[in-house]
């Protein structure tokens, strides 16, 4: 996956106004192997690296189960804790992750995401577009000598 | 599959240790999660059994460092090796970019080696990776104990295709950062040469 400054933008702007319509404490976005794409709220006290790579783990296991019982997809995962509950909706090759707390509910985090992921949809329709038909990037500049650089001791 | 963030310029790499069970894949990590600056490392995350075996996966998230301009990371991920736990190494070989296979050198081991070598290469196909294209080196562990095969009868039948190979000692570091180097420079190439 590539990911352009441009879209990077345009993406963190909806995760934002996600979290702040939803009354969440945050708003995570990743990638179906866990790499993480956008984050926003308070995502100070969480560990997104982990977080992203157990939400995938998460997510892959629970498609399986999906798989096994032939069913397509369940398209969303509910987990309910004391004061944060985890909200966790699949969308193509994405997974969008809302943290709320009392301060919200279920049933409005539903709503918003519901809107946030046709926007993210679009976004990500650009996205391939443009990965499709790519511009020469820094990377095909990198050398072997840089990469040896990267693992002298 | 990597990551490429223009954005906040890094790459994102996804490296997967395979092997059958107790060979020593999550030593690999453990002591890689030891011997790295904690700046350079994320927490390790260890799902596993009330005895200590992998359950589900092991996970350390690496930094390397840069490469014109961007930031290198490397999510290390380790598969449950015990054979009825196939379903869960599927999982987790979606979007890899790079493979160790960590063989235990035990001569007791040589079926179970062979056996996790071919599951390996057949999990692969099904996520549309060949075994003879992705980046992938091999590591043969357990170099220390008595009962060690010799090199030439592992390489003989584990690497056929005359990858990087690596002769460990896990549990004292011997070969770990050797193996990960490796496959982690093979992923760069990858992607150079992809770019």
């Amino acid at each position: 996956m590539v990911m352009y400054e441009p879209e990077f933008r345009e993406i963190q702007a909806v995760c934002e106004r996600l979290q702040r319509e939803a009354n969440a404490k945050a708003v995570l976005l990743m990638d179906r192997n866990g790499q993480a794409i956008s984050e926003s709220g308070e995502t100070q006290q969480v560990d997104v690296v982990s977080m992203c790579s157990l939400t995938a783990g998460n997510v892959a296991a629970t498609s399986a189960i999906a798989e096994l019982l032939a069913e397509p997809e369940f398209t969303s995962q509910y987990h309910e804790g004391a004061s944060v509950h985890v909200y966790m909706a699949l969308h193509e090759r994405l997974i969008l992750v809302v943290l709320f707390d009392k301060r919200s509910s279920l049933g409005l985090v539903k709503l918003r995401v519901k809107r946030a992921n046709d926007e993210i949809s679009r976004i990500f329709e650009r996205l391939r577009a443009k990965v499709a038909d790519p511009e020469p990037t820094a990377l095909s500049d990198i050398t072997d000598d840089d990469i040896d650089a990267l693992f002298k001791d | 599959m990597s990551f490429i963030n223009y954005s906040s310029r890094e790459i994102n790499c996804k490296i997967v240790y395979y092997g059958p069970g107790l060979c020593g894949k999550t030593t690999n990590l453990q002591y890689i999660y030891q011997r790295t600056n904690p700046e350079a490392k994320g927490k390790m995350i260890s799902l596993a059994t009330e005895t200590e075996r992998t359950l589900f996966f092991d996970f350390l998230p690496l930094s390397l460092g840069e490469i014109r301009g961007f930031r290198t990371r490397f999510h290390l991920y380790t598969v449950p090796g015990q054979v009825f736990y196939d379903a869960s190494r599927k999982l987790i070989l979606k979007g890899v970019d790079g493979v160790g296979f960590v063989a235990d050198s035990q001569i007791e081991r040589t079926e179970a080696n062979i056996e996790s070598l071919d599951n390996l290469r057949t999990n692969l196909v099904e996520q549309g990776y060949s075994l003879d294209k992705i980046p992938y080196v091999v590591q043969y562990n357990k170099r220390d104990l008595p009962n060690a095969a010799p090199l030439d009868e592992l390489r003989q039948l584990l690497n056929p295709t005359n990858v990087p190979d690596f002769e460990a000692v896990a549990t004292k570091g011997v070969g770990v950062f050797e193996t990960l180097k490796a496959v982690a420079r093979l992923v760069l190439t990858e992607l150079k040469r992809g770019a």
